[in-house]
């Protein structure tokens, strides 16, 4: 169990209680999760480490509604995700919550701008694609396939195509993870940067532990468990940050 | 246009190979189905104008002899609208430079010209003049097969009497738009002419003047035939009448109705199959090919597309690939289907040609293929989607690959290990495999009963004229014939062996049901003439009774043992009762048999013959025609050889072209099939295979893993696709049953090896394609991404 957040005056803007994930993997079960306890506030950056399998990325997706939890409770502001219906979530997914995944998931069919539009097109007060791409720095590079662009370009596409829609979270699953340590830092950059300008809730996966050095607070898992939250009281820019 | 049409469009265009390659199959079967239907509904709608437009009548009676003030009282019968007497003889055409026997039917002209009924629609010239008796209109197929124009004479035997008439008029007739010669299975345009010459001189010549022996008659409408045919033959029976009938016993609308009919089975029966096919195949591959877009489903869903929305999308894409296949098939169907009425039109002598595609068939079409697209579509887009996004996006857990019953069985080590993956691979998705090897059989199974009719056909014809019709001439007399005559024949040089038959034109009936035929009595231990069923026996000829083909038999709702009454239509027209001896399956035709002695006993004549069975020594046949001709006796003639030949020639224009053109359609269906089920493994493999390059496997080594799986799954496909072509065919035959002809249920080797040679020509084709492919598989992208 991780010790309890420091920061009691402010309305979290996540409640996680007890939440525990059993996967079926074939003939094995998995428990992902042991009972997570967790508040995320709003406007915060937190890193979660752990090494693989220490049930970050499940968590993260729990927390996105990508998934739903075994058992315990997820909130999210007054919503009850743990229960909620399909066609709840999806709306929660739809205008609350920006991805970033560690392989991009661009649509490999579309442009820059046009991934980015695809999210738009279905969301409440989005900003303009170009807006969201000239925010991570891609202004020149709207109408280029993820095919010819580099990675950290694709992590930054996927970037835009997560802010885009104006999100109260935005979680980001090891976003640096397939790029070298300087396309990496850019990478950041953009997350610090959107974090810092649109207040959004982010939470950001990672097995490196130099990155933690960026977040309001550091949660480390273990086993399916919070093995530690530590508060970082000197946030450092990722220009900083070298690994 | 939004993100995702965009996206849809350009993914569309992506996989354009795989696109086009459904919307074949599609088009394989809504080809054959717009083709067929709008064929069959362009030739009943042409023939219903033809009919009307030349006001072909509905009732017709042939007397000996009546006297033209009859008409009169023939108008007067109540529920008849219009009637015309005529003079209709048999005539034997002599023509310069060609040895083979000729018949003709001369029909007359009223002097005023245009007949009031059964007008002709001339193609040349014109009517013949009044007053001119050697002028006369030519059938065009006649005047086709020996080149004969407006102004050659054509010098005609009249009632003994040699005369030339001259063509002013080359044209046809609703009558005889299937020319069938007396005694004749089908047409032969080169040894039957009709023509039309003036009233009087024909009259003239038959000894018929002011008088007619032949009535055409309309009805007026919501009157009973029944009810006239019956006053008529009160009224007509003085004169020798054969007994009135309608059109449905009219000699050319019955064979052409029955032709039509058998078109329109096939209309029915072939686009049904290769519809229903085509959209199980649509499904499988849909199925498919939305299964391999599992992960994009799980990003759309991830950014907050709802389920619906992300099926819909998927449905865009299906629909698209349905309305291309659609509009290419509609295309495609209405190209065929307009030539090849085109083609029955000119076969059937229609002087012209109404195309018609009925609005159901196209909005059946589009119903079918979308049905069956969306239902695949749905199904995988709700298995896929009904994953939570975060297990979508992971890649599939590694599946549980099992040791195979090969290696159960302690074979593995002579399995090099792509055998085994190949093996394993096959063994671990059974149902995938299954779909494969059922898609491949469908193929195969169309190719196969697309050929069907044409093996059928083939042993038919070998059956009835090797096994069961072994003379070489048939002839028939004017009249029953005292048995003498039959030594003057075989006195002839030339003719070898010669066996009389007695063939009685009758109305058979039992209870309401009724039908016209013959009774054909033969000689026992006929040599030339064998009776046989289709089990190739011998059919036994019970004295004191009928024998009947099983299927007239079920026309007639009469079983062994049951008794029918004959109305015999010739000579003093007696009424007979007969006894039902036995029933026996035949092929073609139907027909009552007895022996002949018995036939005459019941007829209460000497031993008279109708006509004869001859066979000739080849080397004098011409001598034996000419002689024949030279017999006042001798009505006609038919020649096993012109009836084979004029049999294939009308099987080959009319049913085995359109078998021809399934068979392409069904060959494209199969590549369709094959290609898909490649191209998709290789969609649902390539980073494992482009893994395997990474570690050191040849190209050809990762090849063999692919290609030897389709190549299994294809070869496994081979006879259950003969199977099922098998079993389509048997359901065909069971559809086919006619008058004419029941199909035999056979398949020729040739069908089956064509079968498998267009599917393996696919199979190879379609490898070839992704042996290329695998040749640009891209080793750098697997490393790149995870797993």
């Amino acid at each position: 169990m991780g010790e309890p957040a420091q920061v009691p005056e402010r309305v979290p803007l996540f409640q996680v209680r007890g939440v525990t994930k059993v996967y079926a993997m074939g003939q094995v079960e998995v428990h992902a999760l042991r009972g997570v306890d967790l508040e995320l506030y709003p406007g915060e950056l937190i890193v979660l480490l752990g090494p693989s399998g220490s049930g970050k990325s499940t968590l993260l997706n729990i927390l996105g509604g990508l998934d739903t939890a075994t058992s315990g409770e997820v909130r999210y502001r007054d919503w009850d995700l743990t229960h909620a219906s399909e066609r709840r979530l999806t709306e929660y997914r739809r205008h609350h919550v920006g991805f970033v995944f560690q392989f991009y998931n661009l649509i490999p069919s579309l442009t820059a701008r046009e991934n980015v539009a695809a999210v738009t097109e279905i969301t409440r007060h989005p900003m303009r694609p170009e807006d969201a791409l000239t925010l991570v720095g891609l202004g020149a590079r709207l109408d280029h396939f993820p095919a010819q662009l580099s990675g950290g370009e694709q992590q930054r596409v996927a970037i835009a195509r997560a802010i885009a829609k104006n999100p109260a979270v935005l979680l980001c699953d090891e976003p640096t993870g397939a790029l070298d340590s300087a396309t990496g830092i850019t990478v950041l950059e953009a997350l610090e940067r959107v974090n810092r300008e649109l207040g959004a809730t982010t939470a950001l996966i990672t097995h490196n532990a130099d990155i933690a050095a960026m977040a309001d607070r550091v949660v480390r898992l273990a086993d399916g468990e919070i093995a530690e939250v530590r508060v970082n009281p000197h946030k450092k820019s990722p220009r900083e940050i070298s690994w | 246009m939004r993100a995702l049409d965009r996206k849809l469009l350009r993914d569309l265009w992506g996989m354009r190979g795989m696109v086009l390659a459904i919307a074949l199959v599609l088009v394989g079967g809504i080809a054959t189905f717009v083709m067929s239907l709008s064929t069959y509904d362009s030739l009943i709608f042409t023939q219903e104008r033809y009919y009307r437009e030349h006001r072909f009548a509905q009732v017709f009676a042939g007397v000996k002899r009546a006297p033209e003030s009859l008409v009169e009282r023939v108008r007067a019968l109540p529920g008849i609208d219009k009637a015309e007497g005529r003079v209709v003889a048999a005539a034997n055409v002599q023509l310069p430079g060609f040895t083979d026997p000729v018949i003709a039917t001369l029909v007359s002209l009223p002097e005023s010209g245009e007949p009031l009924l059964n007008r002709l629609y001339l193609r040349q010239g014109r009517l013949p003049e009044p007053g001119r008796a050697d002028e006369a209109v030519l059938s065009d197929t006649f005047a086709e097969a020996h080149g004969l124009t407006l102004g050659d004479r054509v010098p005609v035997v009249l009632n003994g009497r040699k005369r030339a008439l001259t063509i002013v008029g080359i044209g046809l007739s609703p009558e005889y738009i299937y020319q069938l010669p007396p005694g004749g299975l089908f047409p032969d345009y080169e040894r039957y002419a009709v023509l039309w010459m003036g009233r009087r001189p024909l009259a003239a010549a038959y000894d018929l003047e002011g008088a007619f022996n032949d009535l055409v008659i309309t009805l007026e409408s919501g009157s009973s035939p029944l009810a006239v045919i019956d006053a008529l033959d009160l009224l007509l029976a003085p004169y020798g009448s054969h007994g009135a009938y309608t059109r449905d016993d009219q000699l050319s609308h019955r064979f052409l109705t029955e032709e039509l009919r058998g078109l329109e089975t096939m209309a029915a029966v072939f686009p049904t199959i290769f519809l229903g096919v085509a959209a199980f195949l649509l499904n499988v591959v849909v199925t498919r090919l939305i299964s391999t877009q599992r992960e994009q489903i799980a990003i759309l869903k991830a950014f907050g597309y709802s389920n619906a929305e992300v099926g819909w999308h998927f449905v865009k894409l299906v629909l698209v690939i349905v309305a291309l296949g659609l509009a290419l098939g509609i295309a495609v169907g209405v190209w065929m289907g307009r030539g090849m009425s085109g083609l029955y039109a000119e076969f059937y002598r229609f002087p012209f040609l109404i195309y018609r595609l009925e609005p159901w068939v196209i909005a059946l079409a589009a119903l079918v293929s979308t049905a069956a697209g969306l239902a695949g579509t749905l199904l995988a887009v709700g298995r896929a989607a009904g994953l939570p996004p975060a297990e979508g996006m992971r890649p599939e857990t590694p599946p549980l690959y099992r040791a195979t019953l090969i290696e159960r069985l302690g074979l593995q080590r002579w399995l090099a290990q792509p055998s085994r993956m190949i093996a394993r691979h096959i063994e671990r998705r059974p149902l995938k495999a299954l779909l494969t090897v059922l898609g491949i059989a469908s193929a195969c199974g169309i190719v196969v009963v697309s050929n069907f009719q044409r093996d059928a056909i083939g042993y038919m014809i070998d059956v009835q004229y090797r096994v069961s019709q072994r003379e070489d001439l048939m002839l028939s007399f004017v009249e029953p014939t005292s048995q003498r005559a039959l030594y003057s024949i075989t006195a002839l040089p030339g003719v070898r062996y010669a066996e009389g038959f007695r063939a009685v034109p009758v109305r058979l009936s039992a209870g309401h049901r009724s039908y016209r035929t013959q009774i054909q009595g033969l000689e026992p231990e006929g040599e030339l003439y064998r009776l046989i069923d289709t089990e190739l026996r011998r059919i036994e000829l019970p004295p004191g009774g009928v024998v009947l083909t099983d299927y007239l038999a079920e026309l007639l709702g009469v079983g062994v043992g049951d008794r029918l009454v004959a109305e015999v239509l010739e000579g003093s027209r007696p009424l007979l009762e007969i006894p039902v001896v036995g029933l026996a399956r035949q092929y073609m035709g139907v027909g009552a048999y007895m022996e002949r002695r018995a036939l005459n006993r019941l007829m209460g004549e000497g031993p008279a013959l109708s006509g004869a069975f001859l066979a000739l020594d080849p080397e004098q046949e011409k001598a034996v025609y000419a002689a024949l001709k030279e017999m006042p006796r001798v009505a006609g003639t038919v020649s096993k050889s012109t009836a084979i030949e004029s049999f294939n020639r009308t099987m080959e224009e009319t049913i085995l072209f359109f078998t021809l053109i399934t068979a392409l359609l069904g060959g494209i269906i199969a590549f369709g099939v094959v290609y898909n089920s490649a191209r998709i493994a290789l969609s649902e493999r390539g980073r494992e295979l482009a893994s395997l390059r990474v570690l050191g496997f040849s190209h050809g080594e990762i090849a063999y893993i692919l290609l030897g799986e389709l190549a299994l799954l294809t070869l496994a496909a081979l006879p259950l696709g003969f199977l099922f072509g098998r079993a389509l065919g048997w359901f065909l035959a069971t559809q086919f049953e006619s008058d004419l002809y029941r199909i035999a249920l056979v398949v020729a080797p040739d069908t089956y090896a064509f079968a498998a040679a267009v599917v393996l020509a696919s199979a190879l084709i379609s490898a070839t394609i992704l042996w290329f492919r695998l040749k640009r598989l891209d080793l750098v992208a697997v490393l790149k991404t995870r797993e």
